[in-house]
């Protein structure tokens, strides 16, 4: 495993009213590493995610993360064009409504290679080839390249929205309920897939969930979180198998077991 | 100029000294940063909105007594648009007015540039319904303003990607988007493609007024005006198979024109100065 | 011999902060050692914590006090306290873990869920895949399950498949939890056989075994894990350890 994180969160608070938003969370993420951020609504976790991805800038605290070419940048010291150029480049952010991540707009194919474009590409055969190997990738039938994403059912806009995160090849993916608002039948593949990806990328990932079924198949680490504040962290199976704080054994014995 | 040829009671070119001063400073701005839409407080017009609104504060602000004006609708000089604005101008500031390209110093134009190349000196004043050309995508102002800040132009591919895709080829026919300058993503107003490369490097002064939306923005003479596309669907303009019918042009834009009941159509130049002046030349070397 | 894994003082309390801050002791003070080469065979009645013990040397457990010690890249590295990047290097380098059940990722192959701890380490497909075919080609699993997921199988191929995945990597360290409690004789003797490959390859293998006849099959030395003294002669901890 590579020694040196490519994100290093220290004393990070964002806080609309006292318990409400995080507070004082650090933490490291090393390449290749999925880190899963759970509890339960209103924990925070959305507020935190937000922050990690440059689109809400904390009240106190630092975010350094280590660009592509080897530079620690502080997040919040970048200019806006900075941040945005590394969310659509280096980035992915994958939302819990696809509707919140996609152009419901336009097409499937333009979707997907949007990032491109804006990073450049100019070539629309070339596009489209990538957009339509993505749509293999992410078991999207090619043939659907045109259709708007309004067209495809809920499964088949996530995929679509991971797609699109994933065309640029970044290198650290901010996930928020991923799977949420699936059937189960639906999630399990979809699990899969990131699971696959993840590996086959070398992604570093963030993602929150409120799922721990979810958290144990993708995150290696868990970091648990109540009224903004992280009560936990740990290996994943540690955390989920011998919890050590009340809330983190409240949680544990509060899944349904089928 | 005759001052007294001007309406009683108005002062010249309609609007009062501190708005045309206020629009000017506008221009400025607009022509000091090529492409970028400025804000201006829009007045009020005796017509309403739609029909020029925009272009006619932005003349009325430029206009001066040895300006000599044309004005053209769709290329025509003589519709009615046309007609009355010419009228209004001339009824408010006593100035010469003209159909002839060449001899006119200032030209109000809605959804054309005329077919005889601008000159140094000449000045182009556009109608603009829709400033924003990343508004198809982006309903926010406020972050269709922080995407050209930060050039943050991905989206007008998607555009052009979607014609590609939908039609084999970039459908866009008008108002085609260009980036100023190397710099801004501007809407050309709704001119056909056709036109586009004209606004590339003209020696002419191109100023757009919006009316509705308050923005003015410019184009300084011979600036860069790159039209989008992708590199193997390069920007091309409409080619017509017909000549002009009147006057026999293949290099102008043609407008089709039903002529009977029975649905007889023909092609004929929108420039109407321009197709008139070939004819005077034809008759000449006949 | 080296020393693989060195236990000391090593106390386990689970607390259950919503049961009124119950606290179940389950074993206190424990010294071990486990060599390379050597298979160390845990032993105890049920309940006396030895699951806890040795998901306590996989960092699945958090020890309440003592520490562990594992020989990770040539050096003992302190498995309690350490950070989890160190504690993910070693479980991909050092240890590997069979545990009583598999844990079913939905929707993957037999094949990859085998390969998947060699692909970790980087190594390619074909490889991988290959090597894992032999393992379950050993273990007696048919070839046409290979493509489908293993939730489906039976209990026995379950953790024949779950045996396979924690053999297919030459582990320095091998942690096995009942590996063949759900086993007929004939598999049985194919685990007793992989045990004893990797105890010459130089492994350390630590194992809890419930059939007396494999015990003694693979045991170079048996520890016997003792249970704490009941703190409040209230409570056991039996089913918390199990």
């Amino acid at each position: 495993m590579n020694r040196e994180p490519i994100l290093q969160v220290d004393n990070l608070t964002k806080l609309y009213a006292a318990g409400k938003g995080c507070e004082e969370v650090s933490f490291d993420l090393y390449p290749g590493e999925v880190l899963g951020i759970v509890g339960e609504s209103g924990s925070g976790k959305s507020t935190l995610l937000s922050c990690l991805s440059a689109r809400l800038a904390p009240d106190q605290g630092d975010i350094h993360y280590l660009t592509r070419a080897a530079e620690w940048v502080n997040l919040y010291g970048l200019s806006e064009s900075r941040q945005r150029q590394l969310q659509r480049t280096e980035w992915g952010i994958v939302h819990q409504h696809p509707r919140d991540g996609l152009r419901m707009g336009v097409s499937a194919g333009a979707n997907i290679g949007e990032r491109l474009m804006a990073t450049g590409q100019r070539h629309y055969g070339n596009l489209r080839d990538t957009a339509q190997s993505w749509m293999s990738d992410v078991e999207l039938d090619i043939a659907r390249i045109d259709d708007k994403p309004t067209t495809y059912s809920g499964g088949m806009q996530q995929r679509l929205q991971i797609a699109r995160n994933l065309v640029t090849h970044p290198r650290l993916v901010f996930m928020d309920e991923p799977t949420g608002g699936l059937d189960v039948s639906v999630q399990a593949r979809l699990l899969d897939l990131l699971r696959q990806l993840v590996t086959e990328m070398n992604l570093a990932v963030v993602i929150v969930t409120h799922d721990l079924a979810v958290a144990r198949l993708l995150a290696q680490r868990l970091i648990v979180m109540r009224h903004g504040r992280v009560v936990e962290t740990g290996l994943t199976d540690q955390v989920l198998d011998d919890p050590q704080h009340a809330y983190t054994q409240l949680l544990v014995s509060s899944v349904l077991t089928s | 100029m005759n001052p007294q040829t001007i309406r009683e009671g108005y002062n010249f070119a309609y609007l009062d000294e501190q708005t045309k001063r206020m629009i000017r400073r506008a221009l400025l701005k607009a022509v000091a940063i090529p492409g970028y839409q400025v804000p201006f407080g829009g007045r009020e017009m005796p017509m309403p909105y739609g029909w020029g609104t925009g272009g006619m504060q932005v003349t009325a602000a430029v206009i001066g007594q040895t300006d000599c004006l044309k004005v053209i609708d769709q290329g025509a000089d003589d519709t009615t648009n046309a007609v009355s604005i010419r009228a209004f101008f001339r009824d408010l500031t006593g100035v010469k007015t003209t159909e002839r390209t060449e001899e006119a110093t200032l030209i109000q134009t809605r959804h054309r540039i005329p077919e005889k190349p601008l000159q140094a000196g000449q000045v182009l004043v556009y109608q603009v319904p829709i400033p924003e050309p990343l508004r198809f995508i982006e309903p926010s102002e406020v972050e269709t303003r922080k995407m050209h800040a930060l050039e943050d132009y991905g989206v007008m591919h998607i555009k052009l990607y979607e014609d590609i895709a939908q039609f084999g080829h970039i459908a866009t026919a008008y108002a085609y988007p260009v980036l100023v300058n190397g710099r801004y993503v501007m809407d050309p107003s709704p001119i056909p493609k056709f036109d586009n490369p004209k606004m590339d490097n003209s020696p002419a002064l191109q100023l757009f007024g919006a009316g509705r939306e308050k923005r003015i923005y410019a184009i300084p003479p011979y600036t860069d005006v790159k039209s989008l596309d992708f590199e193997d669907h390069p920007f091309e303009v409409q080619k017509w198979e017909q000549c002009c019918a009147i006057c026999g042009s293949a290099e102008s834009f043609l407008d089709e024109v039903i002529m009977d009941d029975q649905g007889t159509h023909e092609f004929i130049c929108s420039d109407t100065d321009y197709c008139r002046e070939r004819m005077e030349n034809l008759e000449v070397t006949v | 011999m080296q020393t693989m894994i060195e236990v000391q003082g090593l106390t386990k309390v689970f607390t259950l902060h919503n049961q009124g801050g119950i606290k179940l002791p389950v074993f206190d003070g424990i010294d071990f050692i486990a060599k390379q080469g050597e298979c160390t065979v845990l032993f105890g009645e049920s309940g006396s914590g030895k699951s806890t013990l040795l998901r306590s040397l996989y960092a699945n457990y958090l020890p309440t006090s003592g520490s562990i010690a594992v020989r990770h890249r040539g050096e003992m590295t302190a498995i309690t306290g350490a950070a989890s990047q160190t504690l993910l290097e070693i479980r991909r380098e050092t240890i590997g873990y069979v545990s009583q059940f598999l844990r079913v990722i939905p929707r993957v192959a037999t094949l990859d869920v085998v390969a998947q701890p060699l692909r970790e380490r980087g190594v390619n497909v074909a490889t991988a895949h290959a090597k894992a075919a032999e393992l379950l080609e050993q273990l007696h699993i048919p070839e046409r399950l290979w493509s489908l997921p293993p939730g489906t199988f039976s209990g026995g191929e379950q953790q024949r498949v779950n045996i396979a995945r924690g053999f297919i990597v030459d582990y320095p360290i091998l942690l096995l939890d009942e590996p063949t409690a759900s086993l007929d004789q004939r598999n049985a003797a194919v685990v007793v056989d992989l045990i004893r490959q990797a105890r010459n390859r130089g492994t350390a293998v630590v194992g809890i075994f419930h059939d007396a006849e494999v015990r003694d099959a693979v045991a170079d030395q048996i520890f016997h894990v003792n249970p704490a003294r009941k703190a409040d002669g209230l409570h056991t901890n039996e089913g918390v350890s199990a």
